[in-house]
């Protein structure tokens, strides 16, 4: 255990110097998702790494060959180009904890799977009281 | 529009023909067309091979193109798969008659925050069935979609929108899945939202494993609702429907020679009808399979082709023994008139035999068909499996006019008729070999139990093997016993000897009749000799009175003159 938790923090070390930062953000068409996962990443990315990073939109009802050559099946995917090795996350990016955690800008620990299970309880519930 | 035109157009929904040998049938057309089908079961039970048979037949047979989306084997995979099946996918592919696209999923990669959904997906099958312009898409397998996420609410819903879209797409899909505890699938859902659902599975009892598919639903259409065997032999999957065929088919009054003449004779002097099925049931070594080869080896004089399932012996043992009573196979195995499928039904599974049977029949095409011996197909199954096999066997060679002979081996001591009882009633003509034991030896003797529609005999001959084939002769009908081999000889030997001395006693009185007769007749003509001398004398005497008389009345005449007497 004690290695693995050194190796993660060297990984978020090495992440979090890297210099070029390249996030391609999925999308199909305008939905409400997509809007709110472009927000979310436009401010965590102007947050953790000002002056460094690049965003890329991809609609891919524009392309939708993209589809299988970089092998999307959620809307909206955020993948990490730069630095390697490449990430994925999806979702609107509404926990910015775990988009930190998926870029490996954030260490995970093990009250992380905890606040999880609370997220998923606290949305469960959202969704509900919205139908 | 009113209830009932809506209801006629519910009726008559369109179908997709699947081009699976059987399912089709059993589905009463093929699937729903554009609408998804879900097909489920467990690892192995050949799923993925039922989606992409689907894809190849529309491909090959019916001019739709097709998207094959795999979650878990790779483009290359899928090839090889099925390159022993004889489908090249490579080839369809390059005819865009065929997609295949891999799609990736590894759940470790992914991480989830906040809300998604499968757009992407929806937007990469969109474009692959765009491109094809394909009006079939194979889905292999959602639970290795849907298990690289993790939120089943999420999942559920586009699961449902997954099927809605499809059918928006107006293309006709396979759909397939595995079961949950205790549910026809793991989300429960899927069932529901699909228009057909089909259940396969591979089941293993008594160490024989076999496939089993069952039409769970089917909306708007009536199928075969029983569990069908199906195998996937080297053509691709076959459904055997067991209960499909009716038992209409057309029957002939033309008859087939059994190859011994004297059979022909007992069986209304013509043989068999063609078509009929005839099953010679013997203890071991009564000739069976001779009686077999001879109807192939006559058949086969006549030009017919003749398929030879040997389920016991090998080909070349089997042409080796019968060339030891004059029947000589090789040369039909040569020209192709023969040919022999030498395999126990043990090894594959009963159901799976049934495959090789009907697809050797489709392939070869012949006039005649022998089973040797059908009792090891019996020992694979229970009685009722063995009766709704062969009953399907039968049914199918009858619709195809194949005249079909099936031996049967019986066990000595116990009573004959018992073990086929199950079967007999299938059977046309049942002609019955067994060894008649006296006089410290075993002979062969043959008898026709029934042949339906001609008169036959009801004598039992002995069945002779000589090296010139095979022979019937009478057996000696005693007062009391049938006797055969070397008391049949002996007692012929007997008869004859008895005979020649009846023969012999006969000449004798002849003899002395002829003797007698020539004594009476010297006696006659003795007995004449004497009369004859007798009258001789007689006549003589008779003369010399005469004579006398009138030497007197001369005499006194002349006296008279001399005296001048008036008179």
């Amino acid at each position: 255990m004690g290695n693995e938790d050194e190796a993660s923090r060297n990984e978020v070390k090495a992440t979090r110097e890297a210099s070029e930062w390249l996030l391609r953000l999925y999308v199909a068409g305008q939905t409400r998702n997509s809007v709110k996962a472009f927000g979310n990443l436009k401010r965590i990315c102007e947050e953790h790494l000002e002056g460094k990073h690049r965003i890329e939109l991809i609609d891919l009802l524009e392309n939708p060959q993209l589809a299988k050559e970089h092998q999307i099946l959620a809307i909206p995917t955020l993948v990490r180009k730069l630095p390697p090795p490449v990430k994925k996350i999806i979702g609107d990016l509404s926990k910015p904890e775990r988009v930190l955690a998926g870029l490996d800008l954030l260490r995970t620990c093990n009250g992380f799977r905890k606040d999880d299970d609370e997220e998923e309880e606290n949305r469960t519930e959202r969704h509900c009281g919205g139908l | 529009m009113t209830t009932t035109q809506a209801n006629r157009i519910q009726l008559a929904l369109p179908k997709c023909p699947t081009g699976i040998q059987g399912l089709d049938e059993i589905t009463h057309g093929g699937l729903p067309k554009g609408r998804p089908t879900l097909v489920c079961g467990s690892a192995g039970s050949g799923k993925t091979l039922l989606a992409m048979e689907f894809l190849v037949r529309g491909a090959q047979q019916y001019k739709e193109s097709g998207v094959f989306v795999s979650f878990e084997e790779s483009e290359k995979e899928l090839m090889d798969n099925v390159i022993s099946l004889g489908w090249d996918l490579k080839d369809l592919i390059d005819q865009k008659k065929l997609l295949i696209d891999q799609i990736y999923i590894e759940p470790s990669e992914i991480k989830e925050t906040g809300e998604y959904d499968l757009e992407g997906l929806f937007v990469r099958l969109g474009h692959a069935i765009q491109s094809l312009n394909a009006k079939r898409v194979a889905l292999d397998t959602l639970e290795a979609l849907f298990g690289g996420f993790t939120n089943e609410l999420i999942m559920r819903t586009e699961l449902r929108r997954l099927f809605r879209w499809l059918k928006d797409k107006e293309v006709t899909a396979v759909i397939t899945g595995e079961p949950g505890d205790g549910n026809l699938t793991r989300y429960g859902i899927e069932e529901y939202v699909s228009d057909c659902v089909i259940v396969v599975d591979h089941r293993v009892k008594e160490q024989i494993g076999t496939r089993r598919l069952r039409v769970v639903k089917y909306r708007g259409s009536t199928h075969g609702t029983n569990e069908y065997p199906f195998l996937i032999g080297e053509q691709g999957l076959s459904v055997l429907p067991i209960t499909s065929l009716g038992l209409e088919y057309k029957v002939t009054t033309e008859r087939v020679s059994t190859g011994i003449s004297r059979l022909d004779t007992m069986l209304g002097g013509q043989g068999y009808y063609r078509g009929s099925s005839i099953l010679a049931s013997g203890t071991p070594g009564t000739g069976k399979s001779t009686l077999a080869t001879s109807f192939v080896h006559a058949a086969c004089q006549r030009g017919e082709r003749c398929l030879y399932f040997a389920l016991e012996e090998a080909k070349t043992q089997l042409i080796r023994n019968m060339r030891s009573i004059g029947i000589d196979l090789e040369p039909w195995v040569k020209s192709g008139l023969l040919r022999f499928h030498a395999e126990r039904a043990t090894s594959s599974g009963l159901e799976m035999y049934l495959i090789t049977i009907r697809t050797l029949l489709d392939e070869f095409k012949p006039q005649i068909v022998v089973f040797d011996p059908m009792s090891n197909l019996i020992s694979v199954g229970t009685g009722e499996e063995i009766k709704s096999v062969l009953a399907r066997v039968i049914d199918y060679l009858k619709i195809k006019g194949i005249t079909a002979l099936f031996t049967n081996l019986t066990h000595a001591g116990g009573p004959l008729e018992t073990t086929e009882t199950a079967v007999s009633s299938l059977m046309d003509t049942w002609i019955l070999l067994r060894d008649i034991e006296s006089g410290g030896e075993r002979n062969r003797g043959i008898y026709i139990l029934k042949s339906r529609g001609m008169a036959h005999s009801n004598q039992i001959r002995e069945f002779l093997l000589t090296d010139k084939g095979v022979d019937l002769l009478d057996v000696y009908l005693g007062p009391r016993e049938v006797l055969t081999g070397t008391a049949r000889a002996t007692r012929v030997a007997e008869e004859k000897a008895d005979r020649l001395r009846r023969q012999q006693e006969i000449e004798r009185r002849q003899h002395e009749l002829e003797r007698k007769r020539a004594a009476m007749e010297a006696q006659v003509a003795a007995l004449r000799a004497e009369f004859e001398a007798e009258e001789e004398e007689v006549e003589k005497i008779l003369a010399e009175a005469k004579m006398r008389e009138e030497v007197l009345e001369e005499n006194q005449k002349r006296m008279g003159d001399m005296r001048k007497t008036d008179e």
